[in-house]
């Protein structure tokens, strides 16, 4: 008996990382589970093992910055596995530049994947989950959803961008039972934070200085999103923080560069 | 296989309500449940229910506002059940009257319980929950900790100062292992907010709401369990169920 048994749900940046993680959690829990991600090879993998070991999952190719795109893999999605109840905006990139360094170009990059994307994949999946009789989408914004961090401009006004528009969404789709809630996750342990372009101290260590003073894993991002599509039936437009306390104190931490 | 198999809880403010739900389902997961309230009467029926049940729960009276109070009820906690992992300071009063209206001994009384209260309970906690390795606080702050409300000066005032104690002790205590957070109910359908007069609970309130219903104590605690056993990267944090009430304003209507 899985908490998310007969449910299907979406999963954007499903290849790796957060994503594989709530792909092969939400699978675990009975959930049919769609990976969207532009890592082909990668996601395809995932599905893969995902359905060697008794569950039920597929990939499609999703850029989700792409409005025919997100169409096609939703269309996909319901013709797959019946409906769609579930989304995931998990996909998201992060680039570490200065404002004065930054050119537009590079700003509505990050803009484009991280905020447009969760705008479009909202919009995208209201019809299923209407005909569904209703749904719950998670919008993966960040501590830079709550904060600033010198040095992430495109990545903190994308990722405030997703904390307001859940907000929003909730108060628009609750009608149609639908609950929209933001994760806010602090330096968790995937490909993006070990990106050394980013946070990466001199001596090849990520570091924050947090009162729980390590990284986060996906497996307790997984979690979190479990618990918020099976259990939190009464949250919606809610924040839910995941970052070993960083954000509770002003000035506690920042990555080290 | 219960997700708190092993483990001591002590739950303030457990005779009724979220208290009581939060009780019941953390010794449906496996917990040696403490229920403390002054309400020795309910207090001890719901430990009997749950030991009835095959759960493991104890009562003991504690008014929160009473420092020795709160060392007594840590204390037995210890003794019987061996440690202590989990304080859930729920235990909490309401009052609605404008500022004016408020007499100092009304305003303390409201602080004495809903925020003295907690800061009495998580420093109680702290040395069995070092002995034991680590812990969980869960403080129940409200709404009314991220908004303000007319009417409920002394009840916002207590349940901001929880949620800021919350991100304090959360710094405090991470070198011990123990994670302190802040649960934000909205209207929940407890003694607390029914009206006298037997309309819905939280009255009105809950037709404008995105999810337009009060939530169920069920729902707190299904919270409490997440952030007990599950959230063990979330400290300092705020969790928010409160069907969407302090996600906007309505534009219309």
């Amino acid at each position: 008996m899985g908490k998310l048994d007969g449910k299907v749900a979406l999963v954007s940046g499903g290849a790796r990382g957060q994503g594989e993680a709530e792909a092969r959690l939400f699978a675990r829990e009975g959930a049919a589970v769609m990976l969207g991600d532009v890592l082909d090879e990668d996601g395809m993998r995932v599905a893969e093992s995902i359905n060697d070991t008794g569950g039920q999952a597929a990939y499609a190719h999703l850029d989700v910055a792409d409005q025919s795109a997100w169409a096609e893999t939703v269309a996909k999605t319901v013709e797959e596995f019946g409906k769609l109840d579930i989304l995931l905006n998990n996909a998201g990139i992060a680039r570490f530049k200065r404002i004065e360094d930054s050119t537009l170009q590079e700003y509505l990059e990050v803009i484009k994947i991280n905020q447009v994307g969760v705008w479009l994949g909202m919009r995208s999946v209201v019809q299923p989950m209407r005909e569904a009789g209703g749904g719950c989408i998670v919008n993966t914004s960040s501590i830079a959803g709550l904060a600033g961090y010198a040095g992430l401009g495109a990545y903190v006004a994308s990722k405030f961008a997703v904390r307001g528009m859940t907000k929003t969404a909730a108060a628009e789709f609750a009608p149609y039972n639908i609950r929209v809630n933001s994760v806010h996750p602090g330096p968790i342990d995937t490909p993006m934070i070990r990106d050394p372009s980013l946070f990466t101290r001199d001596d090849g260590d990520v570091s924050f200085d947090g009162p729980i003073p390590r990284l986060g894993t996906a497996d307790e991002v997984a979690k979190m999103m479990l618990f918020i599509v099976a259990d939190a039936t009464y949250s919606t437009g809610s924040e839910f923080t995941i970052d070993g306390g960083i954000t509770a104190i002003q000035g506690a931490s920042q990555p080290r560069r | 296989m219960g997700k708190l198999d092993g483990k001591a809880a002590l739950i303030s403010g457990a005779a009724r309500g979220q208290g009581e739900a939060e009780a019941r389902l953390f010794a449906r997961e496996g917990a040696a449940v403490m229920l403390a309230d002054v309400l020795d009467e309910d207090g001890e029926r719901v430990a009997n229910s749950i030991a009835d049940t095959g759960g493991r729960a104890s009562y003991v009276h504690l008014d929160v506002a009473d420092e020795s109070g709160w060392a007594a009820a840590v204390e037995r906690t210890v003794a019987e059940f061996g440690g202590l992992d989990v304080l859930v300071n729920n235990a909490g009063i309401l009052l609605v009257k404008p500022i004016e209206e408020t007499t100092l001994e009304e305003y303390q009384r409201v602080i004495q319980i809903n925020q003295v209260g907690v800061f009495l309970g998580m420093r109680e906690a702290i040395k069995p929950m070092r002995e034991a390795g680590g812990g969980c606080i869960i403080n129940t702050s409200s709404t009314a900790g991220l908004h303000g409300n007319a009417g409920l000066n002394a009840y916002a005032a207590s349940k901001f100062a929880v949620r800021g104690m919350t991100k304090v002790a959360a710094h405090e205590l991470g070198q011990y292992g123990i994670r302190v957070n802040s649960v934000h109910p909205g209207p929940i359908d407890t003694p607390m907010i029914r009206p006298p007069d037997g309309g819905p609970p939280g009255g009105g309130l809950t037709r404008r709401i995105p999810i337009p219903r009060a939530g169920e104590a069920e729902e707190v605690a299904k919270l409490m369990l997440f952030i007990a056993a599950d959230a063990t990267y979330s400290t300092g944090a705020e969790f928010v169920l409160d069907g969407g009430l302090t996600s906007g304003t309505p534009l219309q209507g």
